[in-house]
This record gives C-alpha cells, structure tokens and sequence, in this order.
C-alpha cells in the first residue's frame, strides 16, 4: 500500500464509524422526544420508561460521536493538508455553523440527561427538541460541505488557489440541496430501523411486553415515514448525478459506453478490462428513463471520459446496489407496515412481520455506508471534482501506517464497547404487561 | 477598530480561553480521578464525574470552534500545524476519544456498579496525557522552530517539538488545567473532608503551576528566543505579569481563607491572563517566525461572513450555556446552596 492508500484508508475507516454515531445522534434524539411526548400526553409509565431509555443510548452514541467527529476536523488537516489549505477558507463557513448546531445539541441532552428532576417537563421536553433540531442542522451543515467536493462552486481558480470566494455560494453548491436531503432521511430510515429492529428482536422472545411494542411502534413510524419518501429523494440525487457527475453516474451503473435508451443494471459484476458488466438483469431503456426521465435519452459511458478521470466502477457499483437494494427492501416494508397497522394495529405484531422488521435492522446503517462509499469511491480520483486530486492532497508525512492501524484497533474496541454497554442496557428490558387495557395507553391493545 | 484578520485570530484566542476554564478543567478532573488514593478515593471519583457529567461535552466543543475558525479564517495556517505537528495532534486526538468515549461507558457504568473499573482508568489516563500534548502544539507553533515561507511548503522534520519550550509548556498546561479542577471541584461538594482534600490539592497543583510558569519563562528565553522577547518586551508585559501575579496571589489567599468563589474566580483568571499573555506575545505571528495573521489569512469576505456567523452564533450560544450552568454549577459558581 502506497501512503496515499495508507490515508485513504484510514480517513475511510474513520468516516465509516464516525457515520453511524452520526447517524444516530440525528435519529435518537427524534425518538426519544416523541416518547417523551407521549408520556406527557397519556401519563402512562411506559414511555417515561423508553424516553429514559432511549436517552441513555443517545448519550452514549453522542459521545462516541462527538469524539470521532472531533479526530474528523482535525484528521482533514492532518491527512489531507493541501486540500485544508485550499478549501479551508471556501468551505469553512458550514463547519463553524455546525459547530453551533453540536453546541445546541451538547449544552441540551446535557440538561436532557442530567435534569430530569432539575428543569420542568416542558423545558425538558424542549431541550429534547432542541437536540434533535442541533442534531439534524449539524449533519446538514457537514454534508453540504461533501456536496461541495462533488459539486465545487463559490471561487474561482487563479494560479491554483481559489479568488473571488463566496463561501456562501460554496456552501448552497448545486449538490447540497439533493445530498443533505438523502443523508438526512437516511439518518431517520437507518436509525429508526436499527432501533425497530433491536426491539422487535427482543419481543419476539417476549411477546407481550407493552415496552418493546410501544418501541417499535414510535421506531417504525420514524423509520418507515423516511424510508418510503427515501425513493423519491434518490430519484433526485440520481438524476441530479446524472448531469453534474456523468461519470460518476457510469460507475454507479456498470456503464462502460455511452448509449442511447442505456439499460438498467441489477446486480452484475463490472468488468474493467472488457469494459463490459457481467452478469447483470437488463431492464432495457431503464436507466435512460431513471436518470433523465427519457427512455431514449443518451447516458454516457466510462468510456467518454479519459481513463485517469474514472473512478474504480467495481466497488461503486457494487454499493450502489447494495444501497438500492437495501432502500428498496426498506421501503417495501414501511409499505407493508402501514397496510398491517392500518387494517389492525395488532398487525405489527405477527411473528412473520417482526421477523421481518428484525432482519432489517441493520440494513439501514448498512445503506448508509454504501452509500457514503459511492459518493465518495464515485468521486475518485479528485478530492474536489475537477480541480484538486486526493493525490494531491495528501500529508507529506509518512509512516502513515503507525496512526491507520493503531486508529483502527482504538475504533475496533470503541464499537465493541458501545455494542456490549447497549446490549446490556436494552436487554436488562423492563416488563410493562400488554393485554390488559388499564395497562395500555390507547386501549387497543388485543389479546395474543 | 482592528482588521478582521486580527478579529478572527482574537476569536481563536478568545475560545482557547473558554477551552482552559470549562474543558481543560474537565481534563484536570480526570487527573485527580488518575491521582485520588484511599481512603475516599470512591468518593472523590464519584464527585469528579458528577462535576463533569452534564457539561463536559458542551466545554470540549470550544476546542472544535477555536479549530474551526483556524482552518477557516487561515487555512495556510491550520495545513502547516497540522503537517509539523502531525505527531502531538494525533495523540492529542486519541487522548480526547479515549477520555471522552471512556467517561461515557464509565458514567454509564456507574449507575449499576458505583466504582471507577476499567473504562474510570482509561478516562484518567487519557486525561493526564492529552493536556501536555496540546500544551506541546501551543509552545511549538512559538518556539520558531516551524519554518514555512509558503503556507504549503513545509518540508521540514516532524519532530521540532520535541524541544525543552514545547515540552515545558506542554506541562504548563496540564498543571494549569489540574489546577483549575482542584479549585472548581471544592465548591462541588458540602463534605468538609472532600473540600478540605480539594482544597489541599489546588495549594499542591497552584505550587506546581506557579514553579513551571518560572521554568517556562527561563526555557524561553533558551529555546524560543524571539518569543521571550515579545511577551517580556512589550509596554503590556510588565502589567500583565502583575495582574498575573495578582491573581495567582489572590487565588491562593482566598484558598487559605477558604474563600471559594472568589479563589475560582482568581483561579480562572490567572489561567486566561497565562493564554492572553501567551496569545499577545505570538501576535501577529500563528506559526513563529513565517506565518502571521495576515500572510495566511483567507479572502476578507470569508472572514467577514465567518465573523458574522460567529457573531449570530453567540447571540444563541451564550444565553444557552448559561441556562445549563444556572441549573447544574449555580451552587459550585456562586456558594449558595440550592433552595429546594
């Protein structure tokens, strides 16, 4: 491995993990505050129990968020200096932002936490919100920043150094709209799956615990809402790549010429020196008709671009699909859900469905990271698209091996310790009784 | 009206001040955490953590502000530390994940076990560490040791901090911090003994920090030559130094008075008047002797809107933090207790 690899890898490795804190502390704080609303609402123990609970698990998450967002801001300097130095005043602006938005959310799941009985339930059920919304505008403001790399604008090019800067203009870039948009629904598919799938996993061993029931129905909801409004935005963000990176739309796709009425790709495995894609389900006009709404419409290939602009096509579209897939399985099962709630609220509770809900647990934060890895495997191999290489841009320090693995390891035992601390505190699960209608908030509980 | 160049650079200063009193406290905690011995050690840990709970991760986040405008307002800047310095900022940033991330699990922790464990000892260590890292940056990029006559042209050794000024003010920084922790911590607590036991640590930590501020002066004067000029030199050095003298003088006579809030007040005091003086003295310079506020500064329409959203920020920023130290620190800030 070159030590550009060597960078590449661990600024990879970092955001990888990072993501998912990230992720969650958009998603958590959400749930959290709607059962914490639901308890000032119906009085009823149970949600005071899970608003608790769920505080517990933000906190954790938040702070191993905090921390690897911090070596994060830090780490863009110290693996990619060059690409600091050139974009540091152009695209500084959303980082300082969101810095006030990380305040927002620190200084309230401080009072959050620790001032259940120090503030008043309307103050404390504010500053839940207020989590949320610094949760949700910090993820925002980070995002339009990567948007800014695919989708450079807000300076002009002098002698290798942007003039005329617009840091304004850099950060409302024409990719931020559709970037921010998906990750932000990714955020609430991915966490509100995750944590439906954790409870749902538990009631299926316990099947009448008003606890987990109610869990997983504030968690599909969340989920299940971004998730089916997921397709429409990644219809955007699809054919807003389609213009603004053609290239990288070849990648995501497995399209090595440009074509009229192009198919669409399912599966298959692209193969560079043939420059064809093996094995792949056509559906023909597909992807003309996907990406510009036009089932004739000219996609253009790999191949019109020069062979050092393209990115490496195998691992993009292999994420991409990956992504598609999964969004796709999650959609059809917020489809799904809302038909089984809708005909009987008892319906979510089927062993068949919460198996379901179960297995898909993890898919969200799994299309999360594929695709974190096509927008920036698709990307490759500018750092800023058409104006700085990532080999440009690299640290000229070396041995970057020494920090990689030992960052690597600190990370590997980090997520361990965060998995076996959640497990422990969700599976020690408290037993609220369902079937009795004293014991269930909304009376509507059936009889299993 | 200074240029908004020097303003983003006083902004810089101004959240590295806020760091030292609420989050470099935070780390001086975790050294007393490292440091409390039987008998009373549970105690003593189970208040430090308390302390920190609710406001540590608020207080980290001046450090990520004062990091932000760096790479925002002087780019240059911020890519040249961060190459020469690639070393300390690593460990600084493993210091800052293993602390924060291990008082998370340890916090979690103690709700069901009461007791320090594994995650207590990995958070104390990394508390300990971290400080003399981050002080080591701060004497590095003023020692004159960093040559950069282009902001992307640093090809020199990544070791230049390792040198007798960083070093010394690398534990500068860490007495600094424990000092500032033993003071907060006594009026965290209305158990004589635990106050009497802070109490005795701040008059230890404040000898400490009185003695290495003399060493760091007298390195200085060896190891950074150009910039023992600038902070004895000036027409401000000699009223800083009293006013510095002042406050340390002041803090540990209210400490012997027991006077509390006002030792705090002291306390922090000489803590910013030690990173003012140092930030007066580097001015105009960033990185000692080839990159000043000016030569690395980013466009002045970007200083402008990052000033402006500074500017917005603390507007929403400030009433908020007070509101969380008005209902977790009122009684350890003010001495009264708090009315049912």
């Amino acid at each position: 491995m070159t030590e550009l690899d060597l960078a590449r890898a661990q600024m990879a490795m970092l955001f990888a993990f990072h993501i998912l804190f990230a992720v969650a502390g958009m998603g958590m704080p959400v749930l959290m505050v709607i059962a914490e609303r639901a308890h000032l609402r119906t009085r009823h123990p149970v949600y005071a129990e899970l608003a608790r609970r769920w505080a517990k698990g933000t906190a954790v998450l938040f702070a191993v968020g905090a921390v690897t967002g911090t070596v994060l801001s830090f780490e863009l300097g110290l693996l990619w200096p060059r690409f600091m130095a050139f974009a540091g005043g152009v695209i500084g602006l959303p980082f300082a932002l969101e810095g006030f938005a990380f305040f927002t959310e620190a200084i309230f799941l401080g009072i959050y936490l620790y001032g259940w009985d120090r503030v008043s339930p309307r103050l404390h059920l504010a500053s839940g919100v207020l989590v949320a919304i610094g949760g949700i505008l910090s993820g925002i403001f980070v995002v339009t920043a990567n948007a800014w790399m695919n989708s450079p604008a807000g300076f002009t090019l002098a002698d290798g150094r942007p003039v005329d800067v617009s840091p304004l203009a850099a950060m409302l870039n024409p990719a931020s709209a559709t970037e921010t948009i998906h990750m932000t629904l990714a955020a609430f598919a991915a966490s509100g799956f995750a944590v439906a799938g954790i409870h749902a996993f538990l009631l299926l061993r316990d099947r009448e615990n008003l606890f987990h029931r109610k869990a997983v129905e504030i968690a599909l909801a969340v989920g299940c809402a971004a998730a089916v409004l997921q397709p429409l935005s990644g219809d955007m963000s699809a054919r807003f790549v389609a213009r603004n990176q053609p290239v990288k739309l070849a990648a995501m796709e497995g399209q090595f010429e440009t074509e009229d009425g192009a198919p669409l790709r399912i599966g298959g495995i692209p193969d560079v020196a043939s420059r064809t894609t093996r094995y792949a389900i056509e559906v023909p006009k597909g992807l003309s008709l996907l990406a510009h709404h036009d089932p004739d419409a000219r996609v253009q290939g790999l191949a019109a671009f020069p062979r050092d602009e393209w990115p490496d096509p195998v691992p993009v579209h292999l994420a991409f699909q990956a992504m598609v897939a999964g969004g796709t399985a999650m959609a059809l099962l917020s489809v799904a859900a809302a038909w089984l709630f809708w005909k009987k609220r008892e319906g979510l509770f089927g062993r068949r469905f919460l198996i379901a809900v179960a297995l898909c647990g993890p898919v969200g934060l799994l299309c999360v990271e594929a695709g974190w890895g096509v927008t920036e495997m698709g990307r490759q191999p500018w750092a800023i698209r058409g104006i700085m290489r990532t080999a440009e841009a690299v640290t000229p320090v070396g041995g970057l091996l020494l920090p990689f693995a030992f960052f690597s390891l600190l990370y590997l035992g980090l997520g361990a310790a965060s998995v076996w601390l959640l497990r422990r505190e969700v599976g020690a699960s408290p037993f609220f009784p369902a079937g009795s209608r004293a014991a269930d908030p909304h009376g509507t509980e059936g009889k299993e | 009206m200074p240029d908004s160049a020097t303003l983003s650079a006083g902004c810089i200063l101004a959240s590295l001040v806020l760091y030292a009193l609420f989050g470099g406290a935070d780390f001086g905690g975790g050294v007393w955490d490292l440091l409390a011995r039987n008998p009373g050690a549970a105690d003593r840990r189970r208040l430090i953590a308390s302390a920190i709970g609710p406001v540590w991760e608020t207080n980290h986040i001046w450090l990520i502000v004062a990091i932000v405008i760096l790479f925002t307002a002087f780019p240059g800047a911020f890519a040249v530390v961060c190459t020469a310095l690639f070393v300390p900022l690593t460990i600084v940033l493993a210091g800052i994940v293993l602390r924060g991330a291990a008082f998370a699990f340890h916090a979690y922790r103690l709700h069901e076990e009461r007791g320090a464990g594994r995650w207590g000892a990995v958070f104390a260590s990394a508390s300990l560490v971290t400080p003399v890292f981050l002080g080591v940056v701060f004497g590095a990029i003023s020692s004159g040791r960093i040559r950069a006559t282009e902001p992307l042209a640093f090809t020199g050794d990544v070791t230049l901090w390792l040198s007798p000024f960083p070093v010394v003010v690398g534990f500068l920084t860490l007495a600094s911090f424990t000092f500032l922790a033993a003071v907060y911590l006594i009026h965290e607590t209305d158990d004589p003994g635990l106050r009497e036991k802070f109490r005795r640590d701040s008059f230890r930590s404040a000898a400490a920090l009185v003695f290495l501020s003399g060493l760091t002066l007298a390195l200085a004067a060896v190891d950074a030559p150009e910039f023992f000029r600038a902070l004895t030199g000036g027409t401000w050095s000699i009223p800083l130094l009293a006013a510095e003298i002042a406050a340390a003088a002041g803090a540990i006579a209210s400490l012997a008075l027991r006077r509390y809030p006002l030792a705090r007040a002291c306390a922090a005091a000489q803590v910013s008047l030690l990173l003012i003086g140092w930030g007066i003295a580097q001015y105009p310079y960033l990185v000692r002797p080839d990159i000043t506020v000016s030569s690395a500064s980013a466009s002045p329409r970007t200083l402008r809107l990052l000033l402006g959203a500074l500017a917005a920020g603390a507007v929403l920023l400030f009433p908020a933090i007070f509101l969380l130290l008005r209902v977790f620190k009122w009684e350890a800030i003010s001495g009264t207790p708090r009315r049912p």
